[in-house]
Formats: structure tokens, C-alpha cells, sequence
């Protein structure tokens, strides 16, 4: 580009800038810095919601109060669901390492929409700040659950309006998020970086990226229809002015079931991307994996009403949303056979980011299975808000992309912040978090299916033992998360130098110094070849270093 | 450094052009008034909504340029409607089927 | 881009406006929830939504869709005008369309005003006295043509802003991918309201 570039660029993290302190950083509109905001805020809303659920697992271990009034015990569902959805698992991968690594993705400098970029990350803090505040104004937080299904959430006296409002704020910022990588997708891509030569993890963020753009509105108007109910009393869905809660349903779901998959396409990405490194081999079937993402991303938008079979909906509509659902399941089963095809013959590395990966196939493999029991009317009439759907739920979204984030943040961290993490307490941590994971979670399919419905804070005796297995693992779980990001903090001071490279990645990100500099590329690289070709090692299987 | 001339794509189109779009859309309204006075039973619904789409196509063919822009806008505006399209009558599988 | 970290050397207008379209998606989808709505109810009460619709006035609906429509006309022409370079017609005519969505406006208050002298308001008496159908129609009505209106008054404060900078020369002749995005998003408007008019003013 220019011809007076300094011999040795800054990086982004240190680069001066004409602003100082957090200023240099709330303000900055470079798409790297963006995404660590995102981060270290995503994380802070997560550890809060993860204390609340250790909370709220502590006060299963007995039956009746163990330690929290039911009232406690109602808001802290709803806000640990919040904000585990709207501030946690649908920016976690796309807005952080969306943002990072995107245009490192594609060989671009930055964002198409620089500054709205830095726009969407200011809503979302909004939005998570009024969340937070709505926990301390009178009227107390809300109790609703993160459904806020009417008429309850029209009738109840906790402070309903606040949350919607930050669940409406946190949509648009979803949305501008989407706007911007869609348009930075078709327009930024580097020259010979054909659609087929992108990286798996950006065509995840692709399909994810309409999603966020033609769901999310709905959700909006149905939470601000809500909230126009609320302080005007207008009949839309109140039952006493003629209106149908039904209806509330369907469009609620009509955004929240696709934003599961805004929850999982990344997570799956990330793992397309990770697997192929440690395998040593070039991802098997990528044309399947990349079609897959835009097949979820539609047919998920077309199976809201699975969600909703108890409500007394026609018979013809149970019908074809149950099979919908069993449709949905096809392009993901997929995704895993192709990653085991991709392991097969492999020259395996395990390196912790493997690891992660690993309990993703298998915790994400265990989610979608009883996603598919799920779908199935008979089963679903019989375990439909019991645990058995908490368990589920969990299953996917935080044994998929949960884990999926903590793959990513090992995988992407020397690129990051230019330092190697310890690898003994990385595993130790990963070891514990699979461990407590499985155990707080798997007994709840148990529970479920005996009966045992979600959202109580009491429970019959004969429920306790599983509950306590449960609890134990939710502590076993804890410590796991804390042992990995203690040693991710300290990585960050103590750590080694991290080369350009360190796992033998083929990406564009690879190809620039760790941290990256400001802008990215010297010059913009011209692409040949496609993301992953590891030919090299079919030949000769000894890894380099 | 030199700008790139790659992407400033004119399309100007001329003033009569547009003058004569906008009395077809005043064509338009007049005749779905008037067809609304006449008492067309259930037909009035499915006569207006035709009427309305095609004021639609024409402002976003001619007014919103759509006509001239790449390939890839169109699919986008197709994929955009047809989403709103389907929520609706999967919406209808629900209601229409008691 | 003027800060310290991006420095873009050539622009895109292409993408500029793809990033218009998108978010224009998001706005089609926005009422689109509101037409689902609209849809499920008045298939469940057909009769009572054309009774209600009696109360509204076709002659108001019919006048504000010659307003928007022919201010979509201007703003049409306002482009046209900054690609030969006539810069005072442009704001002209942008002008004109911003006096255009304040008539519309007017109109709309004057329609609002009676409604509610006549008392039919959410929670109003006589409202809560009739069928839900009518109930659900006029809650229908204020939301939509409500959250309308407020669509139109961001299109106003955006077409001013496109005035301004027409005035201080940062849309010109070879720079007017702003005016352009002002201008798909006042179209937007206008499509929205072709479909509002007949759904609310046309059933009776
Ligand atoms: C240490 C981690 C976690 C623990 C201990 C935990 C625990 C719990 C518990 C006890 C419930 C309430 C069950 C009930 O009574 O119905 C719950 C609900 C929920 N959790 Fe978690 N969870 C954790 C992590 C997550 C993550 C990572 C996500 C999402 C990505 C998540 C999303 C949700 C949602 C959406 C609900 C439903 C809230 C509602 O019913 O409105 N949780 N969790």
C-alpha cells in the first residue's frame, strides 16, 4: 500500500492511537480490538450467570428451601437464561471471534462497517447494563423466565419492561453484527478467495449472519408488542381483549428456534476449522459441511413450533413441525460424520483446543440425539418442560458451542495475545469441566423422564438422588471453568511467545504475526489455494517442531 | 494513492421516467379504491394485496434502483420476502386446520 | 473513516448499499411479525375486522397514500438531480419531500385525534364494549400505524441530515451513496405503507 510502513509494525494491542487508556479500546473501531471487547464483556455476564446456576443447582440438593425462597429461585432462572441467550451463547462466538477473525479469514483489514461495528458492541453493553439494572429497581427482577411467555409476563409486577427493553437492544445489536459480516463476506473477500476457498468457520458465520438479519426483527416487535401491551393496554395477546398467547408462542419461537443455530453454527465452525489442524489432513467432504451450514440455517428457521406441542395446536401443524424437525437433524448429522471421516487416517495431535473439540462431538452428539426424541410428539407430550429438556438444552448449547467457545479460546488465544497458555492445567481444566459437565447434566434426562418438571425449586423425595449427583457435578464443573481462565489470565502475563503459527494452521490468520498488526495485511494476499491442504503431510507424517 | 474507480456504478434514470412510474402508482390507487367500493365479498382481500404488490414491485424496480443493481441484490430481496412468506403460512398450519 | 486504526483509500458503493438493503430486511421482517399478527387474527375474526373497519375514514387513508407515494417521487428525483450535479434542485426536492412526510403526519394526528374523541383508545370503554375482533383490530391499528409513523419521522431526521450534507458538499455528484440509502429507506416506508393501506382502510 504504502511505501513509509515502519520496519517493525505494532501490533494491535500496543499500537498508539489517538485516544489513551480504555478510551483507545471502547472507541476503537479496528475489528480485533472489537472483538476482545466483546470478550472480556461476554465473560464477565457469563461467570455471573454461571454463579447463578451453580446457585440454583445448590438449592436442589434437598427437597423444600435448602437455600433460596421460590420467589429468588423464579428470578434467578430467568435471568441465568437471559443471560446466558442474549448476552452469553448468541455473541460468544460470532461477535468475538467473528470479529477477530473474520477479515483475518478472508485477507481483509478490517469490517466493511467499521464504526457501526463499534456501534453494535455499544448496544450490547447497553443492553446487558439494563438487564443488570433491572435486577435493583422496585418491583424486583424479573420472574418470568427468559421466555417471557404471556399473559403472565403482562400481568406479573416485576420489572418485566426493563428486560425486554435489553433483550430488544441486544437483538439489534445481533442484527448490525449480521448486517456487517454478510456485506464484509461478499465485498471484502481476498483476490482468488473464492466462495469454496473460504474458510469453513466464515461460511458458518455467513449462514448464521442471515439468520441473525431475517429472526431476529421478530423477536423485536414481539417483545416491544409486549411491552406496548404492558404500559398502554392494547389487546394484542392479553386473552381478556380477545387475543391469542398462543400466537405469542409462535412468534417468539419464530426467532428463538433459529437462534439455536445462531448458538451452534459457529460452534460447528469452530470445530471444522480446529479439526483438520490436529489431524494433519485436509477436512473431508468440504463442500457438504459448507452447504450444510446454509441447509441448518434454513430448515431451522421452519421448526419454531417443535417448542409448542403441548399448547393444543392443530393436528396438522404438529405434524409437519415434528417432521421438520426430523429434517433439521440431517445436514448436523452431517457435519459429524464428516469430522470423524476427517479424524480417519489422521495424524492425530491431541493439543487442548483437540480436546475441547472432542467432548464438543461427543456432548453435541448426545444434545442433537435427544433433540430428536424431542421431536418425536409421543416422547415430547410425555417429558415437555421437564428436565429432560433442560438437559437437552444444555447439552447442546453448552457442551456444543460452550465447549466449542472454550476450543476456540484455546485454539485462537496465541494469535490473540502473542502468548502460549499452559498446557498441564488447560488439560487438567478440560478434564474437570467434561467430567462435571457430564455429571451434572446426564441425570437430568433421568429426572425428566421420570417427571421431574423444570422451573420448581422444590421436589418429591424420591428425586433427591439424581439431584444430588447433579449438584456435585455443577461443583466439579465450576472449579473446571475457573481452572481454565486462572490459567488463561496468567497466560497472559506469563506465557511464552507465541509464533506466528503455532499449531500449523492453514487459514490466513496464520499467515500474520500473533498479535496481529493494526491493519492486518502488508498486502492484501492473493489466494490459491484452498483453506485447509495439508498434502504435504500424506507424504511425509513427521509434524514439524 | 489513486482512487479506484472500480464500484461507482451510475445508473442515472430520468426524470420522465420516474414521473411516469409515479402515475402508475396513482393508477394503481385509484383502482383499488374504487374496487374496494364495489362489493366484492372475500375477493377484496386477495384483489388489494395483488394491487399492493405490484405498486411494490414497481417501486422497488424503478424508485429503489433494484432493477439495475447486481444479480445478488434480487436473490437477497427474493430470499428476504420469501422468509416472510413462509413464516406466515407455516404460522397457518397452526390456525387454518382446527 | 477518519480514526486512527482503519484508512480506507477507495470505497465500495456496492456494498454500501448492500449493507442498506440488509438492514432494510430487518425492518421488512420488523412489521412482518406485525402482519403475521394481523393475518392469524383476521382469519379467526373476518366479520368483526370489516365492521371495524368501517370506523376508519378511506378518504384520510387515500389522501396519505397519494402523500407518501408522491414524496417517494421526490426523493426518486433528488438522486437523479445530485448525479447531474444540480445540487440546489436536489435539496429542493428533498426539501419537499420532508414537507410531504409532515403532511402526512398531520394527517395522521388529525385521524388519531378523532378516533380517540370518539373513544375508541386502548382501554377505552367503549372499545373494551366490543367484539374482540374489533378490539384486536384497533389495537392492531395503533401499534401499526403507530410504529409507521415513527418510521416516517426517522426518514424525516434522515433526509434532513442527506440535506445538510449536500449543503456542505460531503454528498456531491461523484460521492452520493448516503443519499442513496436515505433514499431506500424512505422507499421502505412508502412499501410498507401500499400494504398497511388496504389492510386497514379496504376490508370494510
Ligand atoms: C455452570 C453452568 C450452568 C449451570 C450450573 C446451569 C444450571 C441451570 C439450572 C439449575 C437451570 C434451571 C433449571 C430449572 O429449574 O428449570 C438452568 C436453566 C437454564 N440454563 Fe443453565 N446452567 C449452566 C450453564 C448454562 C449455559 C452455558 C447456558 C446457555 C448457553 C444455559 C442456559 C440456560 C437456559 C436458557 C435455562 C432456562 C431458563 C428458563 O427456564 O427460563 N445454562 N440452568
Amino acid at each position: 500500500m504504502t511505501s513509509n510502513v515502519p520496519a517493525i509494525e505494532p501490533d494491535y494491542l500496543h499500537a498508539q492511537t489517538n485516544r489513551k487508556g480504555i478510551g483507545a479500546w471502547i472507541f476503537s473501531t479496528d475489528h480485533k480490538r472489537i472483538g476482545i471487547l466483546y470478550m472480556v464483556s461476554m465473560l464477565v455476564f457469563f461467570m455471573t450467570a454461571v454463579v447463578l446456576g451453580v446457585l440454583m443447582r445448590l438449592e436442589m440438593l434437598t427437597p423444600g428451601k435448602t437455600i433460596m425462597q421460590p420467589q429468588t429461585y423464579n428470578t434467578f432462572f430467568t435471568l441465568h437464561g437471559i443471560m446466558m441467550i442474549f448476552l452469553f451463547i448468541i455473541p460468544g462466538l460470532p461477535a468475538v471471534f467473528g470479529n477477530f477473525l473474520l477479515p483475518l479469514m478472508i485477507g481483509a483489514k478490517d469490517v466493511f462497517f467499521p464504526r457501526l461495528n463499534l456501534l453494535s458492541w455499544w448496544l450490547f453493553i447497553t443492553g446487558g447494563l439494563l438487564a443488570l439494572v433491572s435486577l435493583f429497581l422496585p418491583g424486583g427482577p424479573a420472574d418470568t423466565g427468559w421466555t417471557f411467555y404471556v399473559p403472565y409476563s403482562i400481568r406479573t409486577t416485576t420489572n418485566v419492561i426493563p428486560a425486554l427493553f435489553a433483550a430488544f437492544i441486544l437483538g439489534f445489536s445481533s442484527i448490525l453484527t449480521g448486517l456487517n459480516f454478510i456485506t464484509t463476506i461478499h465485498r471484502m473477500r481476498a483476490p482468488g478467495m473464492t466462495w469454496f476457498k473460504m474458510p469453513l468457520f466464515t461460511w458458518a458465520l455467513y449462514s448464521t449472519a442471515w439468520i441473525q438479519i431475517l429472526a431476529t426483527p421478530v423477536i423485536g416487535i414481539t417483545l416491544l408488542l409486549v411491552v406496548v401491551e404492558r404500559l398502554f393496554g392494547v389487546g394484542i395477546f392479553d386473552p381478556n381483549l380477545g387475543g391469542d398467547p398462543v400466537l405469542y408462542q409462535h412468534l417468539f419461537w419464530i426467532y428463538s428456534h433459529p437462534a439455536v443455530y445462531i448458538m451452534i453454527l459457529p460452534g460447528l465452525g469452530v470445530v471444522s476449522e480446529i479439526l483438520p489442524v490436529f489431524a494433519r489432513r485436509t477436512i473431508f467432504g468440504y463442500k457438504v459441511i459448507a452447504y450444510s451450514s446454509l441447509a441448518i440455517a434454513f430448515i431451522g428457521s421452519l421448526v419454531w413450533a417443535h417448542h409448542m406441542f403441548t399448547v393444543g395446536m392443530s393436528n396438522t401443524g404438529m405434524f409437519i413441525f415434528s417432521l421438520l424437525t426430523f429434517l433439521v437433524s440431517i445436514p448436523s448429522a452431517i457435519k459429524v460424520f464428516n469430522w470423524i471421516a476427517t479424524l480417519y487416517k489422521g495424524s492425530i495431535k491431541i493439543e487442548v483446543p483437540f480436546l475441547f473439540v472432542l467432548s464438543f462431538i461427543f456432548q453435541f452428539s448426545i444434545g442433537g440425539l435427544t433433540g430428536l426424541m424431542l421431536g418425536v410428539l409421543a416422547v415430547n407430550i410425555h417429558v415437555q418442560d421437564t428436565y429432560f429438556v433442560v438437559g437437552h438444552f444444555h447439552y447442546v448449547m453448552f457442551g456444543g458451542t460452550g465447549f466449542g467457545l472454550m476450543a476456540a479460546m484455546h485454539f485462537w488465544f496465541p494469535k490473540m495475545f502473542g502468548k502460549m497458555f499452559k498446557k498441564t492445567p488447560a488439560i487438567i481444566g478440560w478434564l474437570l469441566m467434561t467430567i462435571g459437565f457430564n455429571t451434572l447434566y446426564f441425570p437430568m434426562f433421568i429426572l425428566g423422564y421420570l417427571g421431574m418438571p423444570r422451573r420448581y425449586y422444590d421436589y418429591l423425595p424420591q428425586y433427591q438422588s439424581y439431584h444430588i449427583v447433579s449438584t456435585v457435578g455443577s461443583w466439579i464443573l465450576f472449579i473446571g471453568i475457573l481452572v481454565i481462565f486462572i490459567n488463561l489470565l496468567i497466560s497472559l502475563k506469563k506465557g511464552m511467545k507465541a509464533s506466528a503459527n503455532p499449531w500449523g494452521g492453514k487459514t490466513l490468520e496464520w499467515t500474520v504475526a500473533s498479535p496481529p498488526p493494526v491493519e492486518n495485511f502488508h498486502e492484501i494476499p492473493v489466494v490459491e489455494k484452498g483453506p485447509y491442504d495439508y498434502s504435504e503431510y500424506e507424504i511425509k507424517p513427521e509434524l514439524i517442531k | 494513492m489513486s482512487q479506484h474507480e472500480e464500484q461507482h456504478t451510475q445508473h442515472s434514470i430520468g426524470y420522465g421516467r420516474y414521473i411516469l412510474i409515479w402515475l402508475g402508482l396513482l393508477a394503481f390507487t385509484g383502482i383499488t379504491v374504487t374496487l374496494a367500493g364495489i362489493d366484492l365479498g372475500r375477493w377484496v382481500i386477495i384483489t388489494s394485496l395483488v394491487i399492493a404488490s405490484i405498486k411494490s414491485i414497481l417501486v422497488l424496480n424503478v424508485f429503489m434502483h433494484l432493477k439495475f443493481e447486481d444479480k445478488m441484490f434480487k436473490i437477497f430481496v427474493l430470499v428476504a420476502v420469501a422468509t416472510l412468506v413462509i413464516f406466515i403460512s407455516l404460522t397457518f398450519f397452526d390456525y387454518a386446520f382446527y | 473513516m477518519t480514526t486512527a486504526a482503519t484508512t480506507h483509500t477507495h470505497r465500495d458503493d456496492v456494498g454500501s448499499r448492500m449493507g442498506m438493503w440488509l438492514f432494510l430486511f430487518t425492518e421488512l421482517i420488523l412489521f412482518g411479525g406485525l402482519f403475521i399478527i394481523y393475518a392469524v387474527y383476521r382469519f379467526k375474526f373476518p366479520e368483526q375486522f370489516s365492521l371495524a373497519a368501517r370506523e376508519l375514514d378511506t378518504l384520510i387513508g387515500t389522501v396519505n397514500t397519494i402523500i407518501l407515494l408522491t414524496s417517494s417521487l421526490t426523493v426518486a428525483l433528488s438522486i437523479t438531480a445530485i448525479q447531474q450535479g444540480k445540487k440546489h434542485l436536489s435539496m429542493m426536492l428533498i426539501g419537499m419531500t420532508i414537507i410531504f412526510a409532515l403532511a402526512f403526519l398531520v394527517n395522521k394526528y388529525f385521524e388519531w385525534s378523532h378516533k380517540i374523541s370518539i373513544g375508541i383508545y386502548p382501554q377505552s370503554p367503549e372499545l373494551l364494549n366490543k367484539p374482540p375482533g374489533e378490539i384486536l383490530y384497533f389495537g392492531l391499528y395503533y401499534v401499526m400505524t403507530g410504529l409507521h409513523a415513527l418510521h416516517v419521522i426517522i426518514g424525516m431526521v434522515v433526509l434532513l441530515f442527506s440535506m445538510v450534507f449536500i449543503a456542505s458538499g460531503k454528498i456531491n455528484q461523484q460521492s452520493y451513496v448516503k443519499l442513496e440509502a436515505g433514499g431506500l429507506y424512505w422507499h421502505l416506508v412508502d412499501i410498507i405503507w401500499i400494504f398497511l393501506f388496504p389492510l386497514f382502510y379496504l376490508i370494510s
